[in-house]
């Protein structure tokens, strides 16, 4: 079983977000990089269970700068087997999901794992996109994930509800809560990741199709109104009157 | 401009899909409808009320695979000269648009939140809410998921006509073993009114005072993270960064501290209710009305007062 779990780095989930550049940049001064939570917490540990169950070999691959490296690291210490770093900037989710498509067409792996979304950007985007660069069946949020043989079961969310789903591997599939618990490496692995294979490989020639122009920071909330506790009828009026929302 | 919309009209047509029929109205441009599902020709057609001159139709083709979704709406957008795509950002387009994408070479923007500005640049979320991008595409065509409960939709026309289309869609590579559909719920992403607790429940057992206000409202019950994980609740009604993001119109949240990861994930809502015992409980300063109390006091007074309401005649 050849296993491909894509990694995402994002901002640790309480960094300050604040842009520089006139708002054009996101501004990394003082943020600190982690691996994608829906990554590492769901793909990475479902992907290194199968393999410990079933053999084989995992490999995980992000698109990124030798900056990148600490997260490649990360993973490779939670117990990946080696790891491959696209040496580029990830320009757009189309750009990074067609290098890494491009990887694992000369490569072939058996299913090819993401996170959910990564949470800066949340666009759920370089899962589906991999699938179709590689004309691959796609089961997107799966919740639990079991292979036997060549069928993978999948639990997926569906609208209103939870759907069972089967399909033969080759496949890609992006996974959310419930498909494992996250697993703290300990120091054999930290020590062990340091001499794990890395494999930079340079990228190919793939235009990007999008690019964000400029950010910018809600509007700060007008302070809040306090509601007596013994006076909810006054909340439920509000809520009619002034709010408008029941 | 042609512009196609895709709906999934799997058991009925959420509010979201009029959603995306008038944001394309809004747009402007000759907007089709290509849909797959089960609803019925003449609810489709009410589609047309919101801006759609047509819609095609293919209910042969399974929801669950999207690949043959793909070749269906990529067979459409051929048929009609598309050179917008615009979904609903639900769970379906989510795996549907990013592939599309790359059939197409079309740029993707998801979770878009307004109509293209007068650049063309689309408004989207990012940084789990906690911040705004305006995003541009460089190809010549375009895909927008929209964001659910972004957009409101209004009514401009009459029913249209609904077509059956072969979309070659193939066979399907995703087999369905089981549905499971929790009967009665409102599900958490459709949802307008979102009763929400955390761990000043204190156990699973005291969810009833939160159930109780949510079938009082017609809201749908979430829960913070914590209270998932320890399995006092079930995990898809966890929200936040790494659970669902939410913007209903009203979010009323007991016992939950307002983590910054909890904030994330309901920041789009657009009036936020907090019940907390600590007066400097975080989440008061991202809340729009405090109730500075016990939850186990409080929920039962709120219940009773929004029978009240809804009891008389507004
Ligand atoms: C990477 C990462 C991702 C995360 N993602 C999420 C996420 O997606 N969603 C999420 O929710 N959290 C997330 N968290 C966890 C988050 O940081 C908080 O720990 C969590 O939200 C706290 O949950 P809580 O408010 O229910 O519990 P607590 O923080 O324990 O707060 C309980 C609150 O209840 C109040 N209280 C106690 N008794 C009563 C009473 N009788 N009546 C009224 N109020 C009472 C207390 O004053 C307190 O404010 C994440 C954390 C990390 C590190």
């Amino acid at each position: 079983m050849k296993i491909l779990v894509c990694i995402s780095k994002s901002p640790d989930t309480t960094s300050k977000i604040a842009f520089s550049d006139g708002n054009k940049q996101f501004d990394e001064n003082g943020v600190q990089y982690i691996v994608n939570p829906y990554d590492e917490w769901y793909a990475l540990v479902r992907g290194l269970e199968l393999k410990e169950t079933l053999g084989g070999n995992l490999t995980i691959i992000t698109v990124g700068n030798a900056a990148d490296e600490a997260i490649i690291r990360k993973a490779l210490a939670i117990g990946a087997d080696d790891a491959v770093r696209i040496d580029a900037d990830p320009k757009d989710a189309y750009f990074t999901a067609v290098q890494i498509a491009e990887y694992a067409k000369t490569n072939g792996f058996d299913l090819i794992l993401t996170g959910k979304e990564t949470i800066n950007y949340n666009g759920s985007q370089v899962a589906g996109m991999i699938a179709e660069a590689l004309d691959l069946p796609f089961v997107s949020l799966a919740t639990k994930l079991d292979i036997n043989g060549t069928t993978a079961r999948m639990e997926q969310e569906i609208v209103g509800g939870v759907q069972v789903v089967e399909a033969n591997l080759p496949l890609v599939v992006s996974c959310a809560k419930g498909m494992a618990e996250q697993r703290i490496p300990n120091m054999r692995g930290i020590m062990a990741a340091r001499t794990k294979p890395l494999t930079v490989v340079a990228p190919a020639s793939v235009e990007d199709l999008t690019a964000y122009v400029e950010y910018g920071l809600p509007a700060a909330k007008s302070a809040v109104k306090m509601i007596d506790p013994n006076n909810m009828d006054e909340l439920v009026a509000l809520l009619h009157n002034e709010a408008k929302v029941i | 401009m042609n512009i196609l919309v895709y709906i999934n009209s799997s058991n009925h047509l959420a509010k979201s899909a009029f959603e995306a029929v008038a944001y394309a109205k809004k747009i402007g441009g000759t907007i089709t409808v290509v849909a797959t599902g089960s609803v019925d020709d003449a609810t489709l057609g009410t589609l047309g009320e919101y801006g759609a001159q047509k819609v095609l139709i293919d209910r042969s083709v399974a929801t669950e695979d999207s690949q043959q979704v793909t070749r269906l709406i990529a067979k459409a957008a051929e048929s009609t000269g598309a050179e917008l795509i615009i979904f609903s950002h639900d769970l379906v387009a989510k795996a549907v648009a990013p592939r599309l994408s790359v059939r197409l070479k079309a740029g993707l923007i998801s979770g878009a939140v307004d109509v293209p500005n007068a650049n063309g640049q689309v408004k989207v979320n990012v940084f789990s809410g906690k911040a705004f991008g305006f995003v541009s595409v460089k190809s010549a065509k375009k895909i927008i998921s929209l964001l659910p409960n972004s957009f409101q939709p209004e009514k401009t026309g009459s029913a249209c006509s609904v077509e059956a289309f072969d979309g070659a869609a193939g066979t399907s590579a995703i087999k369905v073993i089981e549905t499971k559909m929790p009967e009665g719920e409102i599900p958490l992403p459709e949802a307008e009114l979102v009763v929400s607790a955390g761990r000043g429940l204190k156990g699973p057992e005291n969810w009833g005072i939160v159930e109780d206000l949510a079938k009082a409202l017609g809201a749908a019950t979430a829960c913070s993270r914590p209270v998932a994980d320890i399995g006092w609740r079930p995990h898809h009604e966890h929200v936040g960064q790494t659970g669902v993001a939410i913007r209903p119109n009203l979010y009323i949240a007991a016992g939950i501290s307002g983590a910054i990861q909890h904030l994330a994930g309901v920041n789009g809502s657009k009036v936020i209710v907090v019940i907390n015992t600590d007066p400097e409980a975080p989440f008061f300063k991202a809340a729009d009305y405090g109730v500075v109390g016990d939850a186990f006091e409080v929920l039962p007074k709120l219940t009773e007062a929004v029978k009240k309401f809804r009891s008389t005649p507004h």
